[in-house]
Formats: C-alpha cells, sequence, structure tokens
C-alpha cells in the first residue's frame, strides 16, 4: 500500500466536522427547567426545542435524565389535559427551528437541494405510527415523515431520509431556516401522506397516533441529528459548553451588568450578551429577588423593567424597577435573574 | 396552532423617541426591542395588523 493510499484508507467514510444542523440534540442544555405549553407556543425546557399547542389540551416540556445508552438526557412531553376531538386546523407538537444561516447550504428551494437524513431515539407510553414534519419558515412547504413507536416505554432509534426540496421559499437570513417537528396531535387540515413534499402546513401524517388524546401520556427525544446525505451517521457529541454557546445565540439567563440608579426606584443597567445574539433580545425577569445589589448597602428586589433603551445583538441598557434603592448608586445585576430571548 | 397569547403592549419612550414595547407575553412581563429580527416585536407587528392587538402610547 502506498503512502497515499494508506492516509485515504484513514478517511473515515462518514463526513466528518460539523454534520448536526440541530443544536442541543442530546437535550443537555436547559436553561429554563420545566414549562407547560398550552393554547399557543412555548420554550418550556431544553433549550432550542419549542412546544405548540391548541386550545384544548396541554401538555409539559421538561429534561429527563432518563435517556437510552450513551446520552444523559432526553426531552419530556407529557399530556397534563387530553384533547379527545382535536379540532381540524388545530396542532400539538415540539419543534426545533433553525436559523437560515444555518441551512443556505441545503439548496432547498432550488435544483440543487440536498438530501436530508434525521435520525433520534424516542420512547413513548403509546404505541403506534407517529408523525412529523420539515417545514419552511411560512408555513407553505412540508415534507412529513413517520415512525412506528413499537414497544411501550423503551427507547428505539429511528431514522428518516428526507429529499430536498426543489420549490417554495426557504430564508436564508436571520430568520427562520426551516423547522423540525414531532407532532404530538394534529387536526384533519394538518395531515398529509409521509414521504413527498406538500404545499401547505401539514405537521403530520395522515392516520397518526395522536398523544395530546391520551391523558398523562409520554413521549421522549434525545439524539437528534438531522444532516445532510441519505445515511444517519453516528451521533455528533458537542461539547456542553460548546452546545451551550450555540444555545445563547437564542437565549441566555447568564449575563450580568451594572448600572446607576436613576431615582430611587429604577436602575438603568447595561449589561452585555454572553455571545451574539441572533436578534436584539427580549428580556424578562425570571427572579426578582436580591437581583440586584446596592453594593456594601443592601441587596434590591426587581419588580419590573420600565423599558429597554438600547439593544443590539451584543448587549442592552435597560430601566429595571426595585422597590426602592439611593438614587445615584452604582448598582450590580445578577445573573439568572433576568432572561435574554432572541428565539425563532 | 403557533401563536403567541399577548394581552397587553405599550410604547416605552427615551428622551422622547419609543425605543422598546413592553408587553405581557404569555403571562410573562417583557421589554420588547424594535428590531423586526424578534420574534416578540414581529408577532406583535402582526397582531396590530391582524387587528387583534394596540400599542398604547408611552407614558
Amino acid at each position: 500500500m502506498t503512502s497515499n493510499a494508506r492516509e485515504l484508507a484513514q478517511i473515515p467514510s462518514t463526513p466528518s466536522g460539523r454534520r448536526n444542523l440541530i443544536i442541543n440534540g442530546a437535550a443537555e442544555v436547559n436553561q429554563r427547567s420545566t414549562g407547560t405549553v398550552t393554547n399557543g407556543e412555548a420554550y418550556g425546557a431544553v433549550d432550542r426545542f419549542i412546544g405548540f399547542a391548541a386550545a384544548g389540551g396541554t401538555f409539559t416540556l421538561a429534561q429527563s435524565t432518563d435517556s437510552p445508552d450513551g446520552y444523559n438526557n432526553s426531552i419530556l412531553a407529557t399530556v397534563t389535559s387530553a384533547d379527545s376531538s382535536i379540532a381540524s386546523n388545530d396542532f400539538y407538537g415540539i419543534s426545533q427551528r433553525i436559523e437560515g444561516q444555518n441551512v443556505y447550504h441545503l439548496g432547498f428551494g432550488s435544483s440543487a437541494a440536498k438530501t436530508l437524513t434525521l435520525s433520534f431515539y424516542v420512547k413513548s407510553s403509546v404505541t403506534g405510527t407517529f408523525g412529523g414534519a420539515i417545514r419552511n419558515s411560512s408555513g407553505t412547504r412540508s415534507f412529513n415523515f413517520s415512525y412506528t413507536v413499537n414497544s411501550a416505554n423503551t427507547w428505539e432509534h429511528k431514522t428518516y431520509t428526507i429529499a430536498g426540496d426543489t420549490s417554495g421559499t426557504w430564508l436564508t437570513d436571520t430568520g427562520i431556516g426551516l423547522r423540525v417537528s414531532w407532532s404530538l396531535g394534529d387536526g384533519s387540515d394538518r395531515l398529509q401522506a409521509a414521504g413527498s413534499w406538500g404545499a401547505g402546513n401539514f405537521a403530520g401524517v395522515t392516520g397518526q397516533t395522536n398523544l395530546i388524546t391520551t391523558g398523562s401520556a409520554t413521549l421522549q427525544l434525545t439524539g437528534v441529528q438531522l444532516e445532510v446525505g441519505s445515511v444517519a451517521t453516528e451521533f455528533e457529541h458537542r461539547s456542553f459548553g460548546e452546545e451551550l454557546a450555540l444555545c445563547q445565540r437564542y437565549f441566555s439567563l447568564n449575563c450580568v451588568g451594572t448600572g446607576t440608579a436613576t431615582s430611587t426606584t429604577v436602575i438603568q443597567a447595561q449589561i452585555p450578551t454572553i455571545v451574539s445574539m441572533r436578534a436584539a433580545p427580549s428580556i424578562a425577569i425570571v427572579d426578582g429577588t436580591n437581583a440586584a445589589g446596592d453594593p456594601g448597602i443592601a441587596f434590591r428586589n426587581l419588580t419590573g423593567i420600565t423599558g429597554t433603551v438600547n439593544s443590539n445583538l451584543n448587549g442592552v441598557s435597560v430601566q429595571l424597577t426595585c422597590a426602592t434603592t439611593n438614587s445615584g448608586n452604582l448598582h450590580e445585576v445578577y445573573a439568572n435573574r433576568l432572561s435574554f430571548s432572541a428565539e425563532l | 396552532m403557533e401563536d403567541m397569547n399577548i394581552t397587553s403592549a405599550q410604547y416605552f419612550a427615551f428622551n422622547g423617541e419609543n425605543t422598546s414595547i413592553v408587553a405581557e407575553v404569555n403571562g410573562i412581563q417583557m421589554s420588547v426591542p424594535l428590531d423586526p429580527a424578534n420574534r416578540h416585536y414581529a408577532e406583535i407587528l402582526r397582531q396590530v395588523e391582524a387587528g387583534t392587538l394596540t400599542i398604547q402610547a408611552a407614558d
């Protein structure tokens, strides 16, 4: 064997480098803890995964330590209020919205569209054929995939290969490039047959099992990977720090800052974000107790947000309300008290 | 349904210029920047356009 042949033989047969288009596919990062999804959409638990629900039923999203070999965590959906008669236009599900800048190379919407393969571990208390979808931002293009849960409460590995979409409009900027979703229940207008692209907003497959119709039913996912090609390669485990930083482009709890009390009840704080965010972030108080400090004097409880004075991808200037403090003093704003959201 | 429940929205002005919107989104008060790429701002504008939400003027 020549030296070139030996070197070629050492190149792995599967693509190397960054393969997984999904962020936090092993459900490791969970900045928000548990959340309930009811009549709307909510980033409840496990970063980058969003839940959506209609008015008739509710479910929770949580991080679970129950996982298959080789993983530490999973995302757990639990039906807390069943919807036994799903309306024709209703959706229930879990989704990850992938930024357009991260999928422009797929060539969707052109003749150069690339084939994708989705793989994941699933465990459900309910058996049957389940559905999911790849959709564009506007919900005008949908590809629906199906998978079968053969045994209740047992981890199973699923793969599905998806031909690239040569039609439709697929964003390649900071908007939603594509959505990957797992249906927990869909009305009849939201279903189509698995295995081909359709014009419309279809989240599930015809004849699917609707988890949301069963009270206390559960569905778990982990090892979620979406990659270019027709083969599901081994899950790309990234370091926790790298995965966390990828998530913080969209959501962060750990920003800290300083500011001056402009009155006895308002602190104007300058708070840099940890990484450059996707968009200027929305700010909310998650825990106002002792959230700010009047150094050397007292902790202060934050009771509200007056408004954002200025913001960009790398930081904000925001006016925060507190019960009482010393006007003119420099204050600290601590980590894990405010959320910064630039989610898709 | 893939939607947000926004029950109130009011501009916040600094030095006489609107710089953000303080809104109640899914039961949580948040300060939303006037950035079209921000999903909360985009949804506020969509609901205003649909006639289901009004942004109150700044105090």
